[in-house]
């Protein structure tokens, strides 16, 4: 039943594969042509041989005839026959060397389209995916999926075209060929080639479970590596390297013993075949032999049918490994088609408007929102925003201040109720025109590999010199540009690479302080600086959140002090909101957390 | 790679039995044509029947005996690479427990992990191959042209230029496409590169709507690796046609030069015939041998990158002679630094320069100062986990470059900034500090650090799990167990590098409040951004930019300290000092 289900899935990824293999049914045609043309020549050129290997028996038949001058005539003609044969194997090997090469040349190009057409779909449905996806999933797996697995499909399609194609024609071109020589010989091959097959499907059974052993134990391994080497630092504080060090030889240990099994069984495989195969060119030999005597059969036919035989179950020691090779590839394929066709959001309604000249109003009306069903977090949500006012949000941990600012940019969309920016709802404006309206600054910094101009100009690629000078140093980010070796032209590694968490932090903010955008959202946008810099930013922040509605998360409650409403969050709900002075007044929540950050022990 | 090899060298009998085996077997191999040629020239010419069962029974005991040969080569070389790899692992491991920090610093984990894992993986699957089949391939290409000679020298001449042209293409098309095969894997990688950035940046490109940019930047990235795979596919897609023409090049001369020596009468049939099946061994070898080299290309590749590990000096130099010498010295739990700078590389800034301090035993020394103002850098030299570049740190008077590292660091109790516990019962991290600390230390370490009232309410108290990286306990609680873990060892001197961060303020200040009540002379080092949890200290140290900005107590600095009072009244306005307060925040 299980593996019903599991086939029935194969074949639907399958289906999906020749789906993208379709524009290229042209090369697809072409190959499977070569391949048919290649094999068909590679078998023809056996029976050339033994044509010319059964006439150079004629060369005995005139000495036995006696006469010399006859001999010379015969030979000549013999040679004539033979120089024939030889031309004729010559346009024989050069056709199916080129064949062989066209067949190559289409096979890569096929693949190597696939799969980067693959990989283009797939990271365009990386950029629609909703952040309700992206946040659920490892990116260590989306990467895998876009990367490793595109790439292992890539080995297994390339290993099905070259080896599948080619073992199947062989097999059938062999035996047609063999047919046409002789029945009975045909006959012994074909009955006795199939245990090869049984045999290696027989190994791969009972190694199934070694190998499950190995990779478990192997698992095993590298969790405890991940875990001692990515702590290296304690382990030497706390001097324990030999201890960790025999814990890490105990499981080597277990590994040894797993693998050497499950590497040497598995690889009886190949010995094992290769001695049924033997046995069938053994039995060619014998019976061809025979037949020879009874006359049946040339000498040089049964050169090429000893030939026929190795070719014939050649492939049939391939089409084992053929097979899981190609099952492997199905299952990453069907990893990846399973990104490709995960939900996209819901694209921009034909008639959403870009926002324009925006003022700043943002009304929150009565708004639900929750990541998980059964997990409500934030209900009945009311909140209006004039234009131009500083709207801090402050709370502990996980009470849902990040969450405002997923739904404020139209991350996540809301469950129930409406968000408006400027009395529009953000459901009915592109998403382009709303995200773009904020300039966003975050505790996770982001820069991308490049320059640091690069990542500068995000917001505003045709930004001048000035324009990007200035920013960095209302952001304070100047002084420590201006350090690096090639100043604003140097190259920073993925992620950052090696600039500190604080300078990341400068320049992010350096990117808003040029996009100027109308509306603000600074999520701890300042939580790796330290102190003393952070007010000196303060001030250009300031400047900045002039005429700007701002949304301000912060930690640090000196930090939002100065806000025009402060929202006090607790699980999901505002509990408490108004400025600084009225909420100290009040004595509630905030007036807590406040004097709690203050107190001195 | 080649310097890996001694880690075969405990599987020298393995690793000679295996290949020789396999030679056996290919020897076996090779004289099934001769069998063939006599069966056709004696038995099919004599008409004798029994003569050719007698050769078929002889072919079909060869198999048998190739077989378990074979199988004796497989199951040797398993073992050889099996224990290979086991043995390199564990030299691996050891070798990177010994590196120092600015060593990791460097390499960064993950490919340090990578090279354990895949790329040794690889190099076993490479001298598994090899054992088993590297030397099969050209033994039976050169035994398949000693056999031709024995059927006929003249007609083996034909091997003898056969095999050096196929020997250069096979090398020559090896030699162009590994240099694109490794272009290839750059490709990838920048593939892989820009997929990430865009998973963890996907906040940002949204919000600057940046998505078509970024998806024409794959589109470039995409076809340039098609590219690079199309051109080191035409490349190693030439490799089976050549090799095919010219081996059948060479059939072609055989039964030409056989047609000669038959006419001549020097040769028979059934020798032609086993001529040409050497020939076709040699065919059917090198398709095999070419994927073969593939396999062993990416094993070469991989055992260099573990091998560049490899010659990473191990660790920390020490002076010998100076390593088991008592101290002598008299002090205990005093930390000094004399005029102590740092520089992480060569040709970078200085993180500290020209520190200046003396602590006695029993003090309580603050360190603060901004992000990246060397307060963490300043602690790591106590341990030694990095080298100074000027001046000397010197632990109970002795400078540590003299101290065997083992004798030291178990004076010295670290608390890192990140919390970091490791899978199994809280009893067995906490006796991570001190193998035979008792049950009722391991409790008092743990009321210290505050922690005892959570550990109290797990349900198998010490003996509750804890999972790969303390993922089922928050924050604060990691912090709390991996204090109480320096406590259980009893350090003279003990070391806090910003480690309450999690804490909120109440627990922050009992901690402070029960470290100070520990019986004993310790020396606390606390290092922090908040003023609040050092003001008490006997000594703080201001850092800004790796300078020393101020050093005394609280109310020294705050006297005449100009980046201590801005710190800390950053830290602590008050409504009344408002004057202040308007200036910095408006």
């Amino acid at each position: 039943m299980k593996g019903d289900k599991k086939s029935i899935k194969q074949k639907e990824t399958l289906m999906k594969v020749l789906k993208y293999i379709k524009p290229y049914s042209f090369l697809l045609i072409l190959t499977v042509v070569m391949a048919a043309v290649s094999v068909a020549l590679t078998l023809y050129l056996p029976i050339l041989t033994g044509n010319a290997v059964d006439m150079l028996t004629l060369f005995f038949a005139p000495s036995e005839t006696g006469g010399s001058g006859k001999i010379d005539m015969d030979s000549v003609r013999i040679w004539a026959g033979i120089f024939d044969v030889l031309i004729k194997m010559a346009v024989v090997i050069l056709l199916t060397a080129l064949t062989q090469w066209i067949m190559n040349i289409c096979n890569n190009k096929i693949v190597y389209s696939i799969i980067q057409d693959i990989r283009k779909k797939a990271f365009r449905r990386l950029e629609e995916l909703p952040l309700k996806y992206l946040d659920a999933h490892s990116h260590g797996d989306i990467v895998s999926r876009v990367v490793a697995d595109v790439d292992q499909f890539a080995d297994g399609l390339l290993i099905g075209f070259t080896q599948l194609f080619t073992g199947v024609i062989t097999i059938l071109g062999t035996l047609g060929f063999m047919l046409s020589v002789n029945v009975g010989i045909t006959v012994v091959v074909v009955v006795i080639t199939p245990v090869s097959l049984f045999v290696a499907s027989f190994i791969a059974k009972k190694t199934f479970s070694m190998f499950k052993l190995q990779s478990e134990t192997r698992g095993e391994q590298t969790a405890l590596i991940n875990e001692m080497i990515g702590n290296q630092k304690v382990v030497q504080a706390f001097n324990r390297e030999v201890e960790t060090l025999e814990k890490f030889d105990e499981i080597n240990a277990r590994l040894e013993k797993c693998s050497l099994r499950a590497i040497f069984f598995s690889s009886l495989t190949n010995p094992c075949t290769r001695f049924v195969n033997s046995l069938v060119y053994t039995g060619v030999g014998l019976t061809g032999a025979l037949a020879v005597l009874r006359g049946g059969l040339t000498v040089g036919q049964l050169t090429c049918f000893l030939s026929y035989a190795n070719q014939y179950t050649k492939p049939f020691n391939e089409i084992s490994g053929v097979i899981t090779e190609l099952q492997n590839a199905l299952a990453c394929a069907a990893r990846i088609f399973e990104l490709i066709e995960e939900e996209p959001q819901v694209p921009d309604g034909v008639d959403a408007v870009a926002l324009q000249n925006v003022e700043g109003r943002v009304d929150l009306e009565n708004v639900s929102f929750s990541y998980v069903p059964d997990k409500k977090l934030i209900e009945g949500l009311n909140l209006h925003v004039k234009p131009g006012q500083r709207i801090a949000i402050v709370g502990p941990t996980g009470c849902g201040k990040t969450t405002i600012i997923n739904l404020l940019m139209r991350f996540y969309d809301v469950d129930g109720g409406s968000i408006s920016v400027d009395d529009n709802n953000i459901q009915d404006i592109t998403r382009k025109s709303l995200r773009t309206s904020y300039g966003m600054v975050l505790q996770d910094t982001w820069l991308k590999k490049g320059t640091i101009r690069d990542n500068i100009v995000v917001g505003k690629p045709d930004a001048t010199e000035e324009e990007i000078i200035s920013a960095a140093k209302a952001s304070h980010a100047h002084s420590f540009i201006k350090r690096l070796p090639d100043g604003y032209d140097t190259v920073i590694g993925e992620d950052g690479g090696s600039l500190s968490g604080g300078q990341k932090q400068l320049l992010c903010i350096t990117r808003v302080m040029l996009s100027l955008p109308p509306m603000l959202i600074l999520d701890e946008a300042t939580s790796s600086i330290d102190t003393r810099t952070e007010i000196k930013i303060q001030k250009a922040f300031a400047a900045m959140m002039e005429g700007r509605t701002s949304f301000i998360v912060a930690h640090r409650l000196s930090t939002i002090q100065n806000a025009d409403v402060i929202l006090v969050m607790k699980d999901g709900h505002i509990i408490e909101q108004g400025s600084h002075e009225e909420l100290l007044a009040k004595k509630g929540f905030y007036a807590n957390l406040y004097q709690s950050q203050f107190a001195i022990a | 790679m080649k310097k890996l090899l001694i880690y075969l060298k405990d599987y020298k009998k393995e690793s000679v039995l295996g290949p020789l085996f396999k030679l056996l077997e290919a020897s076996f191999e090779l004289t099934v044509p001769l069998v063939v040629a006599s069966m056709i020239d004696v038995g099919i010419a004599d008409g004798d029947k029994g003569y050719i069962v007698k050769m078929c029974l002889i072919m079909a005991a060869l198999g048998l005996i190739g077989l378990t040969c074979s199988v004796t080569a497989q199951f040797f070389a398993a073992k050889a690479a099996v224990g290979f790899a086991t043995k390199l692992r564990h030299g691996l491991f050891e070798h990177i427990e010994k590196l120092s920090f600015s060593q990791m610093d460097k390499e960064g984990t993950s490919t340090l992990i990578t090279r354990m894992t895949s790329d040794i993986n690889q190099v076993q699957s490479g001298v598994n191959l090899v054992l088993r089949l590297f030397l099969r391939s050209p033994f039976i290409v050169f035994g398949a042209m000693i056999m031709a000679f024995t059927v006929d020298v003249k007609g083996a001449l034909v091997f003898v230029v056969v095999i050096p042209v196929l020997s250069v293409i096979v090398f020559g098309i090896m030699l162009i496409s590994i240099p694109l095969f490794k272009k290839v894997q750059g490709a990838l990688d920048r593939v892989l590169g820009i997929t990430r950035e865009n998973l963890t940046g996907v906040r940002v490109i949204r919000a600057f709507g940046e998505e078509e940019t970024e998806i024409r930047k794959f589109d470039e990235e995409t076809d340039n690796l098609r590219h690079m795979q199309m051109v080191a596919a035409r490349i190693s897609a030439l490799m089976n046609p050549l090799t095919y023409i010219v081996v059948n090049a060479g059939l072609i001369a055989l039964i030409y030069v056989g047609g000669v020596r038959v006419e001549a009468g020097i040769l028979t049939q059934g020798q032609v015939v086993a001529l040409v099946n050497y020939m076709s061994q040699i065919l059917v070898e090198l398709v095999k041998l070419a994927n073969l080299i593939i396999t062993v290309t990416k094993a070469v590749a991989c055992g260099n990158r573990i091998q560049g590990i490899f010659e990473i000096p191990a660790g920390m130099e020490q002076q010998a002679g100076a390593v088991n010498e008592k101290n002598n010295s008299g002090e205990t739990g005093t930390v000094e630094f004399d005029h102590v700078s740092l520089r992480y590389y060569k040709g970078g800034e200085e993180a500290l320069t020209d520190i200046h301090f003396k602590a006695k035993q029993g003090d309580t020394i603050g360190v603060i100062g901004g992000t990246g103002s060397g307060k963490s850098s300043l602690v790591n030299l106590i341990p030694r986990f990095y080298d100074v570049e000027k001046g000397s740190v010197k632990v109970d008077g002795k400078d540590v470059r003299e101290y065997d590292l083992t004798q030291l660091r178990d004076k010295i109790g670290v608390v890192m900034q990140k919390a970091v516990l490791f899978k199994g019962t809280i009893r067995e991290n906490l006796l991570w500090g001190n193998e035979n600390a008792s049950e009722e230390e391991l409790w008092e370490a743990l009321r210290t650090a505050q922690a005892e009232e959570f550990v109290l309410q797990k349900k198998k108290r010490l003996d509750e799990m804890i999972e790969q990286e303390g993922r089922n306990l928050s924050g604060g609680q990691k912090q709390r167990l991996s204090i109480a873990r320096a406590l259980v060892k009893k350090p003279e001197i003990l070391i806090l590098d910003d480690s309450a961060s999690a804490l909120d303020y109440a627990t922050d200040a009992a901690l402070r409040k029960s470290l100070k009540q520990m019986p004993g002379e310790t020396t606390v080092f606390i290092v922090s951004q908040r003023a609040s949890s050092l003001m008490h200290a006997d000594t703080i140290i201001v850092l800004d930019d790796g300078n020393v900005a101020g050093m005394g107590t609280h109310d020294e600095l705050l006297k005449d300290c100009q980046v201590y009072q801005e710190i800390y009244y950053s830290q602590f306005e008050r409504t009344g000092e408002s004057g202040k307060k308007e200036d910095i925040n408006a």
